[in-house]
C-alpha cells in the first residue's frame, strides 16, 4: 500500500515533521502554531559546553521537546524506538511500519544526507524527517527543509540514522498511534504561553533567557582580548549561525513566534496577544541587526564603528527588551 | 521584517535544491511565509565556517608533504571530522586512529583496515589512500566557497 503523504515545507524540521504527521491524521495546524504550542521559543548560553570547539548558544529547546509537548497538549499518543546497536532492526521495523501504512518520523545526521545542499552538510545530528514509502531500495522522504519530496537509498538512510559525533540519533524513530478527533486548543495555547514565559523569566539560572544573553554579552567583550582574531570571530560567527541558519524562520525563531501570537490573537480575539506579536517582531528586527553587525565585525579587520563591544551593547539591549516582553506574556489573561 | 525586505542574497548556499522559509509581515501587517535564497550576514558566517575547513585541508596537505602525517589526515579534515568522529565511524579505537595518522604506521596498515577507511571516506578505491595525490584530491572538492 502506498501512503499518500501531504508534504508541506517549513522553516524548522521538528515543527515541520510534527505538523506534517498531524496533518496526515487530520489535524491541520500551521508551523507557527506547532512551534508556539510546543513552547519552542528559547535562549540558552552554555559557555562550559563546547560543540565543535565553540560554546553552545541555542535559540531552541532540546531536540525532540517540541514534538513531545505538542503531542501531550493535544492528547496524541506516540511510540518511540531507539536501536543503539541494531541498525538492521531499525531498518526492518521502518519497512514494517511503512507497509502497515504508517508514516515514520526519525532523527538523522545531515552530513551524509545525499539530497541536502552541500554547504549545509556539517556533522549535525538532530535533523528530523518523515519516511513514508519504499520502492525497491529507495525510500520517499518528506524533509521539512526541502521544497519537494526527496528520495534516499537504503544504505544512505541507514548511514544517516546511525550518524556519529555529538548527539547520535542511534536509529531513533517515532510514529503516532492515536490522534484524537477533538482537543482543547485554547487550553493548549494558554499553557504554552505560560510555559514559554516561565522558562525565559522565572526559572532560576544564569544560562537561560535574558540573563544568559547578558552573560553572553559579557563574554563577547572578552573574546577579542582573550583569543586571537580568528577564534574570536569564529565564536561570534557561531552565534549568528545558530540564530539564522536553516530552520529558524529568521531572527532565532522570534518572527515565527510573532506569527504564532498573531494567529492565536486572531483565533481567540485577543488584542493583547496581537500587541505582543508586534513587540516580538520589533525584538526580532533587533536580532537581525545584531546578526548584520556581527557579520561586519567578522568580515572587516579594522572596524572602528562596529566592534565586539558594540554588538555586546546591542545584545544587552535585546536582553532587556525580551525580559520586558516575557514578563508581559506571563501576565496575559486568557 | 516586512515581506519586501526578506533578503534574496544568493551565494549558492542552497545550490538551487531548496529555499528557506522566512516569516515576514505583508502589507496588511499579517504574517506570511516567504521563501528566501539567502541573506548576506548568514552567507558570511557560513563562508567563515567553510574557510576554516579549507584551511585545515591545506594544513593537512602541508603536514603530509612534510612527512608528519599520513593521507588519512587529509581525508579526515576533508570530511570535517576529528579523530573522535573518525574513530566512531570506522569502529577503531581512537588511539588506533591516531596511530594510523603516523606515516610510519600507515605503511603497515592491513588491507581490511584500509578498506574501512575507504568506506567511511566514500573513496572509489584504497589506492586513493595508498598513492595519495594532493593535487588530484583538491580538484575533486566540489563546491568552491
Amino acid at each position: 500500500m502506498k501512503i499518500e503523504f501531504n508534504h508541506k515545507m517549513s522553516a524548522h524540521c521538528e515543527n515541520g515533521v510534527t505538523a506534517n504527521l498531524l496533518r496526515h491524521y487530520g489535524i491541520e495546524l500551521s508551523e507557527a502554531m506547532v512551534f508556539g504550542i510546543g513552547s519552542g521559543l528559547f535562549f540558552t548560553y552554555l559557555p562550559f559546553i563546547k560543540m565543535n570547539g565553540v560554546p553552545v548558544v541555542s535559540f531552541r529547546p532540546l531536540p525532540g521537546l517540541i514534538f513531545k509537548r505538542v503531542n501531550k497538549a493535544l492528547g496524541v499518543k506516540t511510540k518511540t524506538y531507539r536501536f543503539p546497536k541494531n541498525p538492521e532492526k531499525a531498518m526492518s521495523l521502518l519497512d514494517e511500519k511503512i507497509l502497515e501504512g504508517i508514516p515514520v518520523g526519525m532523527v538523522v545526521g545531515v552530513y551524509n544526507l545525499t539530497y541536502f545542499p552541500a554547504p549545509y552538510r556539517f556533522h549535525f545530528n538532530a535533523h528530523n524527517i518523515v519516511v513514508f514509502n519504499k520502492d525497491g531500495n529507495i525510500y520517499s522522504v518528506s524533509d521539512p527543509i526541502m521544497e519537494n519530496i526527496e528520495t534516499i537509498s537504503y544504505n544512505d538512510l541507514k548511514l544517516v540514522r546511525y550518524a556519529k559525533g555529538t548527539y547520535k540519533p542511534k536509529g531513533k524513530m517515532y510514529y503516532m498511534t492515536y490522534v484524537p478527533k477533538e482537543f482543547d486548543l485554547r487550553n493548549a495555547i494558554k499553557k504554552s504561553l505560560n510555559k514559554t514565559a516561565k522558562y525565559m523569566t522565572v526559572y532560576p539560572g544564569q544560562v537561560i533567557g535574558d540573563r544568559a544573553m547578558r552573560m553572553l554579552a559579557k563574554d563577547i567583550r572578552k573574546w577579542p582580548v582573550k583569543y586571537d582574531r580568528r577564534k574570536a570571530a569564529k565564536y561570534l560567527g557561531s552565534i549568528v549561525r545558530m540564530q539564522e541558519e536553516i530552520g529558524t524562520g529568521g531572527a532565532g525563531f522570534r518572527f515565527m513566534y510573532a506569527a504564532f501570537l498573531q494567529e492565536v490573537g486572531n483565533l481567540l480575539d485577543n488584542a493583547e496577544l496581537a500587541k505582543l506579536s508586534e513587540e516580538i517582531t520589533l525584538i526580532g528586527d533587533k536580532w537581525r541587526l545584531f546578526a548584520t553587525q556581527c557579520a561586519r565585525v567578522i568580515k572587516s579587520r579594522n572596524n572602528t564603528d562596529i566592534t565586539y563591544d558594540s554588538v555586546a551593547d546591542l545584545l544587552v539591549e535585546i536582553s532587556y527588551d525580551e525580559k520586558a516582553f516575557f514578563n508581559k506574556l506571563l501576565k496575559v489573561n486568557l | 521584517m516586512r515581506k519586501n525586505e526578506v533578503p534574496q542574497d544568493d551565494a549558492n548556499m542552497l545550490e538551487g535544491k531548496t529555499r528557506e522559509l522566512q516569516y515576514a509581515l505583508d502589507e496588511n501587517g499579517s504574517y506570511v511565509e516567504v521563501k528566501s535564497v539567502g541573506w548576506e550576514p548568514k552567507n558570511i558566517v557560513m563562508q567563515q565556517a567553510w574557510e576554516e575547513v579549507k584551511e585545515n585541508i591545506n594544513y593537512a596537505i602541508e603536514e603530509i608533504e612534510k612527512g608528519n602525517k599520513s593521507p588519512i589526515y587529509f581525508f579526515m579534515h576533508k570530511n570535517i571530522m576529528d579523530e573522535k568522529i573518525l574513530a566512531e565511524y570506522t569502529g577503531f579505537w581512537i588511539f588506533i586512529v591516531k596511530r594510523h595518522l603516523k606515516p610510519s604506521i600507515f605503511k603497515k596498515i592491513s588491507k581490511s583496515k584500509l578498506q574501512k577507511y575507504k568506506e567511511v571516506f566514500k573513496l572509489d578505491s584504497v589506492n586513493e589512500l595508498i598513492n595519495f595525490d594532493a593535487k588530484k584530491e583538491l580538484e575533486k572538492i566540489k563546491f568552491e566557497i
